[in-house]
């Protein structure tokens, strides 16, 4: 028995935190902001190519891809403390979705142009998307290469021309979000039959897992800016956060996340060994991921006050992140239902 | 076939999603069971997570469930918080004594089985899931004891220790007083010097002494200094109730049992430690009439060695709150099957069965934080806010699914009433959140 990341997990950690807080400071997300709002001449594709660059070249987006194809052939307890690490910086990449998602998909499915997409996946030359019914919704969309859209027990795989993409606006504006509508074709199914049904449950699990860790950054992250906030702003002559109300009101959130956390690392690694209740432990992980980063926010932003309440100061941009992502892949009360199906039938 | 729904469905996403395998949550197997995977791990494998038992430890599993499964009593013992259920829980604590399953983790020479900490979380798990008796001893245990562990002198560990596990000196806790609840620094307590006979004259008044009035020992802290302030001039003391001048006055708790006591102190008077070199008799003739821990003047800091204890996992392991949740989901499993279960309480159950499967992957982090030498602190506070409000949750969705049953004065309305005590003893949740804000996140005191 040992529930903690290895040494290397830890390092491998710490050492994309310091890359991200280089290259996605939130500076970069007010930039892809900037961009989807128009204020940028030529707009942009809210991506932060300083980051995905950085990433590919440190490994990141090669954790899942087999050592063959150029990756580093490790498992999910390897690649979720990064994706922490993604959620904590707000970094708006499709990160989950192209290098634990689609490379754990295609990893498991091998077909006959699986080898060549890791290998890119590895070099952060290709963007991945994963879809499943229920969201119509993509980031980064009008500039990924490859989709794979999950429909029925089936995986296809459809390039940016096979699919239609209409831009929609999300409330955090650092998504480039977009409608994508495709056909599925006997040409495009990649994963059928029985394989099938289990790939997309996989698949999805891993989607709602890498939000799950992203969610667990993010209320990681508000926290630390609201106690530096408290810790500094005075009112009526000291700090706000010598205040009893504010202190419980982030212990509370700090709880959250704290009982939040173990249950994703313990999903990580039902994932990683194959273990047949990996999707109920999912499932608690995103039910309490997404519970506490919606509990993280509103007391972020109640500690803060009126100032937390404007798009100038960055809070906004970390808050936004969790709203989109605590219902993304299923939110607290759908993966609650998928818990209670397995515990009360 | 084709397109996508424009709004998220609240089915499974892949239309067909199943389960494969053998899952630990089917009905026939809710909970306690560890991960749910038959692998094991293999003694000594360190470094890599692995949320398996070795088969080591599978097999102390074993030993431990058999013989809980003979001993345990059935039907179950009366409410230990009363004079004639506390007798009864003291031979069943005996009986645990005379097989070593009294204090698993400590050493052979005091009773224990040198069981790692590991050990100890099956052995709770098995107890917890048996439904054995309370622990009618657990301040003694679990609180004093990791105190003399730590601040005893060689002595005072081989007499106090092994007393302790046969149930033969059974210790309440004198903390709380009148006037120093959550405010513990507060207390006015105070143990004047004797030199002439050798020891100290305590007087003053404990309260909500938890089955003060069945317990022949309390340890408490008592003012040494008169002119030291707060946290300063206390001195952990260790206290024979009778001694003369002890007055102890049991009264009920919230739910009527005389789990309760004060105890008043009038010139009772501890002698001092004895001196090394004495004859074994004489030194524990000494140590029988009480003593001090931790050194004169010291006593706060030996005192938060063991509301760290209070606090973390050693009062509440994870199996408790796994096995009431096993429970809960029983009786939700046979409110559903009559049709009367609703949604909103369902939700409540998966809820709480939730939390504690939180719960216990939290202290499984702790515990191996523990192993590997680093210490949980401050963040033990999280344990004691979590679990305490979870134990009323708990209880609560029981007895709203017992429906018009639930105001009997039955298992889960008293199971309610002593969960309600969580958030108050050990601290507060009120200043447990204040160390979480000030320890943890780092908010200023002041």
């Amino acid at each position: 028995m040992r529930f903690a990341p290895t040494e290397d997990q830890i390092d491998f950690r710490d050492a994309v935190r310091g890359l991200l807080a280089d290259t996605c400071p939130p500076d970069a997300v007010r930039a892809a902001w900037r961009e989807q709002v128009g204020e940028v001449p030529g707009g942009g594709d809210g991506r932060v190519r300083a980051a995905w660059d950085a990433l590919a070249e440190m490994g990141v987006l090669g954790v899942m891809v087999p050592e063959g194809s150029g990756g580093l052939g490790l498992t999910d307890e390897d690649i979720v403390p990064l994706l922490v690490e993604c959620g904590r910086a707000a970094l708006p990449d499709p990160v989950s979705s192209t290098a634990y998602v689609a490379a754990g998909l295609l990893r498991e499915n091998p077909g006959r142009s699986t080898e060549a997409l890791l290998a890119r996946i590895a070099e952060g030359s290709a963007t991945v998307l994963v879809g499943f019914p229920g969201s119509p919704y993509l980031t980064a969309a009008e500039t990924a290469d490859v989709f794979l859209m999950c429909d029925r027990g089936e995986v296809h795989e459809l390039t940016r021309s096979e699919v239609t993409l209409e831009p929609v606006t999300s409330v955090d504006g650092a998504r480039a979000l977009c409608r994508v509508e495709w056909e599925p074709s006997d040409r495009s199914v990649i994963v059928g039959g029985f394989d099938g049904s289990q790939a997309v449950t996989r698949a999805f699990d891993r989607a709602a897992l890498g939000a799950a860790a992203q969610l667990v950054g993010l209320g990681e992250r508000m926290l630390d800016l609201t106690v530096g906030y408290a810790a500094e702003r005075k009112q009526f002559g000291v700090a706000i956060g010598t205040f009893q109300a504010v202190k419980h009101h982030l212990a509370d959130a700090a709880s959250a996340v704290a009982f939040a956390q173990p249950l994703v690392l313990r999903a990580a690694y039902s994932l990683a060994q194959g273990d047949p209740d990996a999707p109920v432990h999912v499932s608690m992980a995103k039910a309490r991921a997404s519970a506490a980063a919606l509990v993280v926010a509103e007391a972020a932003l109640q500690c803060h006050g009126a100032i937390g309440y404007t798009v100038e100061y960055d809070l906004h941009f970390f808050m936004k992140r969790a709203w989109a992502l605590a219902s993304r892949y299923g939110d607290a009360d759908f993966h609650r239902d998928r818990v209670r199906a397995v515990l009360l039938g | 076939m084709g397109g996508i729904p424009s709004v998220f469905p609240s089915t499974d996403p892949g239309g067909d999603v199943r389960f494969p395998g053998r899952s630990a949550y089917g009905p026939d197997r809710p909970g306690s069971d560890g991960a749910g995977s038959d692998a094991s791990s293999g003694v000594g494998q360190t470094g890599v997570m692995d949320l398996t038992w070795s088969d080591a430890e599978e097999a102390f599993r074993q030993e431990c469930r058999t013989w809980l499964t003979e001993h345990a009593p059935n039907p179950a013992l009366p409410s230990g918080d009363t004079a004639a259920g506390f007798a009864a829980h003291v031979e069943w604590e005996k009986e645990l004594h005379a097989d070593r399953w009294a204090v698993v983790s400590w050493p052979e020479a005091y009773g224990g089985r040198d069981a790692s900490l590991w050990e100890w979380l099956i052995f709770e798990e098995e107890y917890y899931r048996a439904g054995a008796p309370q622990r009618v001893t657990q301040n003694g245990i679990f609180l004093l004891a990791p105190t003399i562990f730590e601040f005893g002198t060689p002595a005072q560990q081989d007499h106090y220790l092994p007393r302790m596990s046969a149930a033969e000196d059974l210790w309440c806790q004198g903390w709380s007083e009148p006037n120093a609840g959550s405010d513990l620094a507060g207390i006015t307590s105070r143990a004047v010097r004797d030199d002439a006979a050798g020891g100290w004259l305590l007087s003053g008044q404990k309260t909500w002494t938890t089955r003060g009035a069945f317990c022949t020992h309390l340890f408490g802290l008592f003012r040494t200094d008169g002119e030291a302030e707060r946290h300063r001039g206390l001195t952990y003391f260790l206290v024979p109730l009778d001694a003369d001048g002890v007055t102890v006055r049991g009264f009920g708790r919230l739910d009527g049992d005389e789990g309760f006591a004060e105890v008043f102190l009038d010139d009772v008077f501890v002698p001092d430690n004895p001196d090394e070199g004495i004859s074994p008799a004489d030194a524990a003739a000494t140590m029988s009439r009480g003593g001090t821990l931790g050194g004169i003047d010291q006593g706060w800091g030996v005192a938060m060695a063991t509301t760290t204890s209070e606090r973390g996992l050693t009062l509440r392991s994870p199996g408790r709150f796994r096995a009431a949740a096993a429970r809960l989901l029983d009786l939700a499993r046979e409110v559903d099957d009559s049709g009367r279960l609703t949604e909103r309480l369902g939700d409540r159950v998966v809820d709480a069965w939730i939390d504690a499967e939180a719960y216990a992957l939290y202290t499984l982090g702790d515990v191996t934080g523990i192993v590997e030498g680093r210490s949980p602190g401050a963040r033990s506070s999280f344990n004691k806010v979590f679990w305490s409000e979870l134990d009323i949750r708990l209880h609560r969705a029981a007895l709203d699914l017992l429906g018009p049953d639930a105001e009997l004065d039955g298992p889960w309305m008293k199971g309610y009433e002593f969960a309600l005590s969580g958030p108050i003893y050990a601290g507060t949740n009120e200043i447990q959140r204040n160390i979480i804000a000030e320890r943890v996140l780092g908010l200023p005191r002041k």
